[in-house]
């Protein structure tokens, strides 16, 4: 029966309180382990089409007549266009059509970061395009921008009211605390880069809106379109068959789709906008700058009395403030904790959710923190965490759905216990060393999401949903889930998705989401099919549906008969059967969170300054494993990013102007194949038994979160030395050594 | 008319002088195989080969290419890295991956049993945002198996 509820939905660590229609999630949740398909390795069902270059993605998209979009944006971080003049553009060759501030309302005559759109022209070609938009005409009137966050939070300027969050006394517990450590931790602004930029073509077919787009939520896409035009939201049409790489920055529908929309309308033609390398560097988002002054006391058996943190969010001209805060609050049991986070509205680009926002630079902040004080106290690193390992909630007091974070910590054991043989590998030059995080994060997913599964007259299926699969292998993992219930081999089984008008509603491809909101889903819709299949072959057969079962493409008796499912639906010829499923609402009262850790090995060369991550062994706890296939992989990749953000990774502006100068893919460095480490991957793999009938919980960002404070471990590890901001330059390094070598120095004599 | 000589098949081409052999090849030929990602010759997506020699195809001016034989992805697509690539899951997103392979390719021409080294080496200028790195490099070190 369909219920209405109203329940708590999360996305990226926010919460909000909806309404929501959910069916019952009637199926037993399989056991633990793995299945016939799901729980074993299987390659992705499109790699084939993507490695051919078939797959047709965005950038990809060319409808006939189709006009090209350049964008004019400001050359200054703030600055107010007093008059804009487009006529100059339009008298240009191959000129169809411009607009500006002035006639479209959703662009700005205040331009608050370098890259601000205001205004846009189309043209036949590209080319012609950007020479057309540089003739535009603008009187700027130009501001002195603010880029410093400090400053900003000393002026007020916040994005944002600063949230505070308290519990228990903190100022008590520190005093009567045995130890207390307080450090300052800084981590940059980096930028997502994924392969294909941000791009939409749209056309006006009949009185549909058709949006092609790189989009990790279709129907967010559609539901802000259908707004800005005043249209019902079915009448335009999201299409993202093959998507090249989000890692959070293609959630909305940003200016750039508006204005294809727009010069579609006011053209009559298709328009693609597409945005270069540069313009994604300046204006498609990044993962904000931190500041974190943060305390911890303790007592001297490890047991912290009191955490601390005052957090700045350098969040830029627009975005959200993410929580930097949240693995203080969460992570350790501790009775007194006070947080505050400011976001800092600065004249830099918009921040944009990037792969667990917030948590990977405050794990960065407390996991070093957490190491400092281990170090202060003498203890093991590894038994600090356990000794504040928490059983419920800290939060509010719920229980966990399921936490397997002390499992975890049995399996980081043999490469923790490494650090010995690691660490004596150092001559005069190369320090080796052995560090470590733990990971907390959302990834729980939830209603509403939907999913069709069509078993035809061949006996195979194909599982129709409006999902996206951004790169992750999500549409493989949705064949799985779909075979084992149906009993059918994996290669009978096919997704149809990427089209709105072609499927129901399904969930964004953030937040560790799409698995274990579409997951159960598609599960239900495969029992919705299994069922009716039983019932019919009940009827042919004359026996009770509850004697038979689906297994390796036969319908099965219990008294050993069998019989190949094509028997029974071949006789149906052109009729098919048909299932619908949906997302059972989420445990009542309990907290589904993700959880992990790291250990990671560097060598650091101590007169250079330059560190080498060779090792990372990374254990999660998400529930269960569809793919383990699928799921290392994105653990490497997550591991991957993180060391870019760790060694490589910053976008550098100019002090003065606030201009990015790391612009392109050589200024800006992400790694490459040959910075990548040996790289362990370990799952609990222990179905979380409250959450929903499929007990897996989302991966895409639990790998990316610990892996900084890891390597920053194992630098101090290795030499001594507290790195406190990342990227870990040369010159941070060297400081940090030097910083170390003056406490020797200055503790030696005493000594 | 300049032509190319792609994939074994020649093509006439228009345009200004100045135009890139990955401009051609995606909107003339229509083969979107190969991918833009950068367009100034930083991360490889766009890869091809001429005469086998890798080669970034967004800042090869299309003109300058003369007789030389274009092998683009379209060109590569029974290559059994192909197959290798698919099952040691050596792609997520898949955008760079044509470029890889098609690196790749030039890669296991010149040596058929890349050392890691070699295969870390010749492939380090295809960026993988994904982070597919290591099953790249299983991907190619296992491409004959």
């Amino acid at each position: 029966m369909a219920r209405l509820i109203r329940t708590e939905k999360e996305v990226e660590g926010r919460y909000e309180e909806v309404w929501t229609v959910v069916d019952e999630d009637a199926l037993e949740q399989w056991p633990a382990g793995p299945l016939e398909v799901v729980g074993r390795p299987a390659a992705r069902q499109d790699g084939a089409q993507r490695a051919r270059g078939e797959a047709r993605y965005t950038a990809d998209v060319r409808l006939p007549g189709m006009l090209h979009a350049a964008v004019m944006r400001s050359p200054f971080a703030h600055a107010v266009a007093r008059s804009i003049d487009v006529g100059p553009a339009l008298t240009m060759p191959g000129i169809h059509a411009a607009l500006s501030f002035a006639d479209a309302e959703f662009l700005d005559a205040e331009a608050g970061f370098p890259g601000a759109a205001i205004a846009a022209v189309a043209a036949d070609t590209i080319g012609q395009a950007r020479a057309a938009a540089e003739t535009i005409a603008v009187e700027w009137e130009q501001q002195t921008p603010l880029l410093d966050a400090d400053e900003a939070v000393q002026k007020g300027r916040f994005l944002s009211e600063p949230r505070r969050y308290e519990r228990g006394d903190l100022a008590g517990a520190l005093t009567d605390a045995d130890v207390v450590v307080e450090a300052e931790y800084r981590t940059q602004s980096v930028l997502h880069s994924a392969m294909e930029t941000h791009c939409a073509v749209c056309a006006w077919e009949g009185d549909i809106l058709v949006v092609h787009i790189s989009t990790q939520y279709i129907w967010g896409i559609r539901d802000e379109l259908a707004e800005h035009f005043g249209l019902p939201p079915d009448r335009v049409r999201v299409v993202c068959e093959f998507m090249g790489g989000g890692f959070g920055a293609k959630n909305g529908a940003g200016d750039y789709t508006r204005i294809a929309a727009e010069l579609a309308l006011r053209t009559g033609r298709p328009v693609r906008c597409a945005l270069t390398r540069r313009e994604e560097s300046q204006a498609a988002g990044n993962r904000n700058a931190t500041i974190q002054r943060l305390r911890v006391g303790a007592r001297t058996d490890g047991r912290l009395v009191g955490l601390g943190g005052e957090f700045t969010n350098a969040v830029g001209w627009d975005g959200w403030v993410a929580g930097t805060d949240g693995p203080m609050q969460m992570l350790y049991a501790c009775e007194n904790v006070e947080t505050t986070v400011y976001g800092a509205k600065l004249n830099s680009g918009p921040m944009a959710a990037f792969r667990a926002p917030g948590f990977v630079e405050g794990t960065f902040g407390l996991e070093c923190l957490l190491d400092e004080l281990a170090a202060k106290l003498d203890l093991d690193q590894l038994e600090l965490r356990r000794r504040n390992h928490s059983d419920v909630d800290l939060l509010d007091g719920r229980a966990f759905s399921s936490k397997n974070l002390e499992a975890c910590y049995r399996l980081a054991e043999p490469h923790w216990d490494r650090r010995h043989e690691v660490r004596a590998r150092s001559d005069e030059v190369w320090k080796h060393g052995v560090g470590l995080a733990s990971q907390i994060w959302y990834g729980g997913g939830g209603p509403p999401s939907y999913a069709w599964v069509r078993v035809g007259a061949d006996a195979t299926a194909t599982v129709v949903t409006a999902m996206q699969d951004i790169g992750t292998g999500s549409r493989t993992a949705m064949a799985q889930i779909a075979a084992e219930e149906l009993g059918l081999p994996l290669e009978r089984v096919r997704v149809e998705l990427g089209d709105s008008a072609r499927g129901p509603f399904a969930s964004i491809s953030a937040g560790s989401s799409t698995i274990p909101s579409m997951g159960p889903a598609v599960r239900a819709a495969a029992g919705d099919a299994a069922r009716q299949i039983l019932e019919i072959a009940a009827q042919r057969w004359n026996c009770e549906a509850s004697t038979l079962s689906l297994r390796g493409g036969r319908i099965v008796s219990v008294d050993g008969d069998s019989w190949p499912l094509e028997e029974l639906l071949g006789l149906l010829e052109d009729a098919q059967i048909l299932g619908r499923g949906a997302r059972g609402p989420n445990p009542a009262g309990m907290r589904v969170l993700t959880f992990g850790v790291q250990v990671a090995e560097v060598a650091v060369d101590v007169e250079t300054g330059e560190v080498r991550v060779s090792r990372v062994a990374a254990i999660h706890d998400v529930g269960r494993i569809v793919n383990p296939l699928g799921a290392r992989s994105q653990v490497e990749g997550g591991i991957i990013q993180a060391i870019g953000h760790t060694l490589s990774e910053a976008r550098l502006l100019d002090p003065e102007t606030g201009i990015v100068l790391t612009q392109t893919l050589d200024a800006y460095r992400v790694p490459t194949i040959a910075d990548v480490p040996e790289i362990v991957c370990e799952f609990v793999d222990e179905p979380d038994v409250h959450l929903t009938n499929l007990g897996a919980k989302g991966l895409g960002e639990p790998p990316i979160i610990p892996t900084a404070a890891a390597i920053s471990n194992a630098i101090r590890d290795a030499t001594g030395a507290a790195v406190r901001s990342v990227p870990i330059t040369r010159d941070e390094l060297l400081r940090a050594l030097e910083e170390a070598h003056h406490r020797e120095r200055v503790a030696a004599p005493s000594a | 008319m300049p032509e190319l000589r792609v994939n074994g098949h020649g093509y006439a081409f228009e345009g200004p002088v100045g135009r890139s052999l990955a401009d051609v090849l995606r909107d003339d030929l229509g083969l979107t195989g190969t991918k833009v990602a950068c367009g100034e010759g930083h991360c490889g997506a766009c890869t091809v080969q001429l005469d086998g020699v890798p080669v970034l195809s967004c800042i090869t001016l299309a003109h300058t290419v003369g007789g030389r034989a274009v092998t683009t992805i379209e060109g590569l697509r029974e290559h059994p890295l192909v197959e290798a690539f698919v099952r040691e899951d050596a792609l997520q997103c898949g955008f760079c991956t044509p470029g890889q392979i098609v690196s790749a390719a030039a890669l296991v021409d010149a040596s058929p049993s890349p050392s890691r080294e070699e295969i870390r080496h010749g492939m380090a200028g295809n960026l993988c945002r994904c982070g597919a790195y290591p099953r790249i490099e299983e991907a190619i070190a296992t491409w004959r198996s």
